[in-house]
């Protein structure tokens, strides 16, 4: 039997590249969803309104890990090839959405409604209103937030490991089945994803402080 | 799509998701009651408590909150045993739990209570009120009010995220639909309809907490 050594660390180690790629793909589809959600949700349309909501309701109100299993094991019932790289990736692109859209939804609301009057004054149409009135503010009170929000979903990926995808989770699954060793073992893994994690819930409060700072003034 | 959807040996499996959702309910619920009652002690450590104290609970909130659940619980299951302390895993998931949402309510519970002004406890001081009483009838009550949908938001993802015990077939309502999945096949069917019984459980949670909230928290505010 093997007992857990450098090897054994490094082989976890080297599956946090996975976690990190999987959780890039997650903001950044995450974020392009989450703009779409809450542009709708703020928007005057009634069904773009109505479909972000139902969006945002159907992802917030039910489990990653349902989601995660639904993509899995749904596209092979429509005829799409998946392997769980895939699944993963659109699943916690499409949670993501639903939270960003969320937390985003309620920046651009955080706006003084004068602002988008004030554009509509002066004649911008919807675009021109977004693009240089209303989102530029919104972006400076999203950041922290969204920092934030960047570590749930580092955490999120950990699921992935339940399909059978190769990250951290998995690598230390991997290993402890081999060594026998779960003390250890999991302590490394803890230990990475709060390597990750850490620094990122610092940025993100630290962030916030002098947001919360520079309002008070 | 050619695809024919069979939802009768769902359906028909029905005594079985009912139980798996009865105990995701009971292990909730049990979770958010000892979960409470660990934040409320340790948000009273962090505002009020010796600094070695603030110390620990501050370790403890940042290792919690910046660890997966799924890792929290695997140590929980399988490293724990190994240092002699015997559990199942219904037991396990239950204490990952509770010490997993113990430490985000501390830091919400946290806020509420720094939201409380100096003057009402001076004020509590001045009626000679005891230490304790001035921490449940001045601090804690009005702070809880002030935290409540922050904190019952946080239940809510609790009771998302126990579908994730399932990984160490805690016998949740996720763990019966991976059983059902591998006797029928009928995979997509089976976690489409758990999906929908999440949903509902979400929508009864957050009406139960409106009704605990009329019932108990009502009260004017003097702001």
């Amino acid at each position: 039997m093997r007992t857990f050594g450098f090897p054994e660390f490094l082989f976890i180690l080297e599956a946090a590249k996975w976690t990190v790629a999987l959780s890039l793909i997650a903001f950044i589809g995450g974020a392009l969803g989450g703009l779409l959600v809450a542009l709708g949700r703020t928007s005057e349309n009634r069904l773009a309104q109505l479909l972000s909501g139902g969006f945002i309701q159907i992802f917030q109100g039910t489990p990653l890990l349902l989601q995660l299993f639904l993509v899995f094991f749904g596209a092979p019932v429509l005829g799409i090839e998946i392997n769980p790289w895939v699944a993963a990736g659109v699943a916690l692109t499409l949670n993501s959405s639903a939270f960003l859209g969320e937390i985003w939804r309620g920046c651009i609301q955080a706006i003084p409604a004068g602002q988008a009057e004030a554009a509509h004054a002066l004649s911008l149409d919807y675009f021109s209103r977004m693009r240089f009135v209303i989102l530029p503010q919104a972006m400076k009170i999203a950041l922290a937030p969204t920092v934030g929000y960047l570590v749930q979903i580092i955490k999120g990926t950990s699921l992935a490991a339940i399909i059978g995808f190769a990250e951290i989770t998995r690598a230390g699954q991997i290993i402890n089945n081999a060594t026998f060793q779960p003390l250890i073992v999991f302590s490394v893994v803890a230990a990475i994803y709060f390597a990750l994690c850490w620094p990122l819930s610092l940025l993100a409060s630290r962030m916030e402080r002098r947001q919360a700072a520079a309002l008070a003034r | 799509m050619n695809y024919t959807f069979q939802f009768g040996d769902v359906f028909a499996a029905w005594p079985l998701l009912l139980k798996g959702t009865w105990n995701t309910i009971e292990l909730s619920l049990l979770a958010m009651l000892f979960g409470l009652a660990l934040a409320i002690a340790c948000a009273w450590g962090k505002t009020a408590g010796p600094k070695p104290l603030r110390f620990v609970i501050n370790a403890y909130i940042e290792l919690i909150r910046n660890t997966p659940f799924l890792v929290q619980l695997f140590f929980f299951f399988f490293a724990m045993p190994a240092l002699g302390l015997r559990w199942s895993a219904h037991t396990a998931a239950l204490t990952a739990m509770v010490i997993n949402l113990g430490a985000y309510a501390t830091e919400i519970i946290r806020a509420g209570i720094e939201s409380i002004p100096k003057g009402q406890i001076e004020a509590g001081l001045a009626l000679n009120l005891k230490r304790h009483e001035i921490f449940r009838f001045v601090i804690l009550k009005p702070a809880l009010k002030a935290i409540y949908p922050a904190l019952t938001s946080q239940f809510i993802l609790l009771m998302l995220s126990s579908a994730v015990v399932s990984a160490i077939s805690a016998d949740d309502l996720t763990s019966v639909a991976a059983n059902l999945q591998s006797q029928t096949f009928r995979s997509f069917e089976i976690y489409i309809v758990v999906a929908v019984i999440y949903l509902l459980l979400a929508l009864a949670f957050s009406a139960l907490f409106r009704l605990i909230y009329k019932a108990s928290l009502n009260y004017p505010d003097r702001r």
